[in-house]
């Protein structure tokens, strides 16, 4: 029997393969590098993330066309076209911001390229996932690069603590998520995911599946962080590196996305009655326990997690509906949010020195007084974030509630907006301490940063604005992306 | 009684011994290499049971890398076993009943087993093969992605151990073979001229 092997498929895959085999020439390249050359691998790093965001451009299939590929292992489809692109933008985003950070405390080593980019593949394929399997091997690549990457800081306590706490409950989740996955497979006897939506109708025994389910969607919103399966979110955003956490706290929410939507409405489509309702609770408790956990923090990037969690429990809205409509509309919520996440937690980065972490609200006092036009970003990032009009964040939170409204979840909206109403509070408190408040004595200290970065951020806040105007294309092709 | 029974009943009456033995001998290491007998039998048992992969994954695996590291393990730790042998007859009862229940439980689903419907052909069989080349087909084949995915994740762990553990420790006692050769005889010797002196004279 020959080995049946069909060229078309590395075609479909060759995005994932150009950055495959570029990480694998950074990684020999950056053997012969001197520290001091260590810029060489940062601008390979970020010309290899563009490179692949070109190929992923030009091998976008046709509208509303989708191909499989290694029987059904992996699927590339308009959805996964958007999805990548951003992970790819916000992936290169927190490169950008890491250099300054990492080189200031001697943590600028080659790894911290390498094991983004692994991370950044993990999402690839776990966004282009056709049968449970793929999903979950894409998920673990991205797991295991990111538990690495937030115990870098070898010698703090609180990174150490961080990254143990993120392992074993991200293996816990795993657990979860690959027991739901069995109990699937038993049922149905396939791992396809299309095969396995095609079959729920004629399983036998249907308590399986809902047993499977239950685990798959606590795993789901594990790795999504929604409430009550959150614990983790802010011990690890506070605990890693400002700059590692720029990078977790953003594309991975886009990968996120896409796995609960391959395993949810891929895979089980026909059980959405079910799950419907059960992430109906859970984008209720994230909003509660995230915006008003958020209001008693002191520290930025621990406020900054619990608004993260608040802000899945907002992207949750769109998918209770269950439609296409409410699908798009949640995925440009998570593109909203991840490209305003950037932004904040890029502030902190760059406001950052060596000895002095700028993690406090406290440290932003007065910043309007050392640079207005930081102060400026930053607030763009903050009013996003509450959803303030015309921002990028407002038009994300108007489109999940309207898709909720017309799914008949009209109590679960009224709730979401009076938790954004409260959500107002903290993030005005930055703006205010920003503004109003004294600068601290050390403001007389320059403010670091180099010139592509000072580029980049300021970009990706103006980005806010500019999308927070002209948000129609961005939705369009989120619409398309879904069939809408 | 055919050639595959009298086997089957050799390996089988070896792997037992082999297995009494590793619970009583005294030495450890003598019960580390019966064990290694153990799985080798048993190795052997498999291959008659025609699931080639399993037996060479066994001595491959658990022969080859386990038990070489176990090895290394009871050799080079200082246990006292002595210590370790001492609740025996208190914990007995403990140990006779999870015994019992293992027992029971196995003979438990010897039964079920029965009581199943026959299972499914064999798809190697079907497709006239080895079981070991039909794995490898259906690996290379049809699960070609996960396998590659896989191994990526193998190469980030690979990755991510070297970068959390490798440090440069200060004060280790390397020594450069280059500069050992290269030196000098003005790097090690010092002549420093003294005038001669006798003995209670005193120097000038």
């Amino acid at each position: 029997m020959m080995i049946q092997f069909n060229p078309a498929d590395l075609i479909a895959i060759l995005p994932e393969l150009v950055l495959l085999g570029a990480t694998c020439a950074i990684l020999l390249v950056d053997l012969f590098l001197k520290p001091a050359q260590r810029d060489i691998t940062h601008w390979l790093s970020i010309a290899t993330i563009a490179l692949t965001a070109f190929f992923v451009w030009r091998g976008a299939p046709a509208v509303g066309e989708g191909v499989s590929a290694f029987n059904g292992m992996f699927l590339h489809d308009g959805i996964s076209v958007v999805l990548k692109q951003f992970i790819l933008l916000t992936s290169g985003l927190s490169l950008f911001y890491a250099r300054n950070y990492m080189r200031d405390r001697a943590l600028w080593i080659g790894e911290l390229y390498l094991l983004i980019l692994f991370a950044t593949l993990g999402m690839m394929l776990l966004v282009s996932a056709g049968s449970l399997i793929t999903a979950y091997l894409g998920l673990e690549l991205l797991a295991l690069s990111s538990y690495a990457l937030v115990a870098l800081n070898r010698d703090s306590a609180a990174s150490a603590e961080a990254a143990i706490k993120y392992f074993v409950l991200g293996a816990l989740a795993s657990g979860l998520l690959l027991y739901g996955m069995s109990m699937i497979y038993g049922a149905t006897g396939t791992l396809d995911l299309a095969r396995i939506s095609a079959l729920i109708g004629q399983v036998e025994h249907p308590g399986w599946l809902a047993f499977g389910l239950v685990f798959m969607v606590a795993g789901i919103a594990f790795k999504m962080g929604a409430a009550p399966f959150h614990m983790w979110l802010p011990d690890v955003y506070h605990g890693a590196p400002t700059a590692i956490t720029v990078f977790i706290g953003s594309a991975p929410k886009i990968a996120a996305f896409g796995l609960a939507y391959r395993l949810l409405e891929g895979a089980l489509g026909p059980l959405s009655g079910q799950w419907t309702l059960m992430l109906a609770i859970l984008a209720v408790l994230s909003l509660a326990v995230g915006n008003l956990f958020a209001i008693a923090q002191s520290n930025l990037k621990r406020m900054l997690a619990y608004s993260t969690i608040s802000h899945v429990g907002f992207m949750l809205l769109g998918f209770v509906g269950g439609s296409p409509a409410g699908f798009s509309a949640a995925m440009f919520y998570i593109i909203s949010y991840t490209m305003t996440a950037t932004v904040a937690f890029g502030m902190i980065a760059l406001l950052a020195r060596a000895g002095f972490e700028c993690e406090e609200i406290d440290d932003f006092k007065g910043l309007n007084q050392r640079s207005p036009w930081y102060a400026a970003i930053m607030g763009i990032s903050m009013f996003s974030l509450a959803g303030v009009p015309p921002l990028f964040g407002f038009f994300a939170k108007l489109l999940v509630l309207k898709s909720a409204i017309d799914a008949g979840f009209l109590w679960l909206a009224i709730v979401a907006i009076i938790f954004a109403i409260i959500g107002i509070y903290y993030y005005l408190r930055v703006v205010k301490v920003m503004y109003f408040d004294a600068a601290a004595d050390d403001a007389k200290i320059p403010l670091p940063a180099d010139l592509p970065l000072r580029w980049v951020i300021s970009l990706n806040g103006l980005a806010l604005v500019v999308l927070g105007i002209a948000w129609g294309p961005l939705f369009d092709w989120c619409n398309r992306a879904f069939g809408v | 009684m055919t050639f595959e029974l009298v086997c089957f009943y050799f390996f089988a009456t070896v792997a037992g011994i082999a297995a009494l033995s590793v619970i009583s001998v005294k030495n450890p290491v003598v019960a580390a290499l019966c064990l290694v007998l153990t799985f080798f039998s048993m190795a052997c048992v498999w291959l008659l049971a025609q699931a080639e992969f399993l037996a060479v994954a066994l001595v491959l695996v658990y022969v080859g890398a386990v038990m070489v590291l176990f090895l290394f393990v009871v050799m080079m730790l200082d246990v006292d076993f002595t210590a370790v042998r001492e609740g025996f007859v208190r914990f007995l009862p403990v140990g006779v009943l999870v015994a019992v229940v293992m027992l029971a439980e196995m003979l438990m689903m010897i039964g079920v087993r029965t009581l199943q419907t026959p299972a499914t052909a064999d798809p190697a069989l079907l497709a006239g093969m080895s079981n070991m080349e039909w794995l490898g087909h259906t690996l290379f084949r049809d699960f070609l992605l996960p396998f590659e995915i896989a191994s990526l994740i193998l190469t980030v762990g690979l990755i991510a151990a070297v970068t959390l553990t490798l440090r440069k420790r200060t004060g280790t006692k390397i020594q450069k073979p280059s500069q050992q050769v290269r030196v000098r005889r003005e790097d090690r010797i010092r002549l420093v001229k003294m005038a001669a002196v006798k003995k209670g004279e005193v120097a000038p």
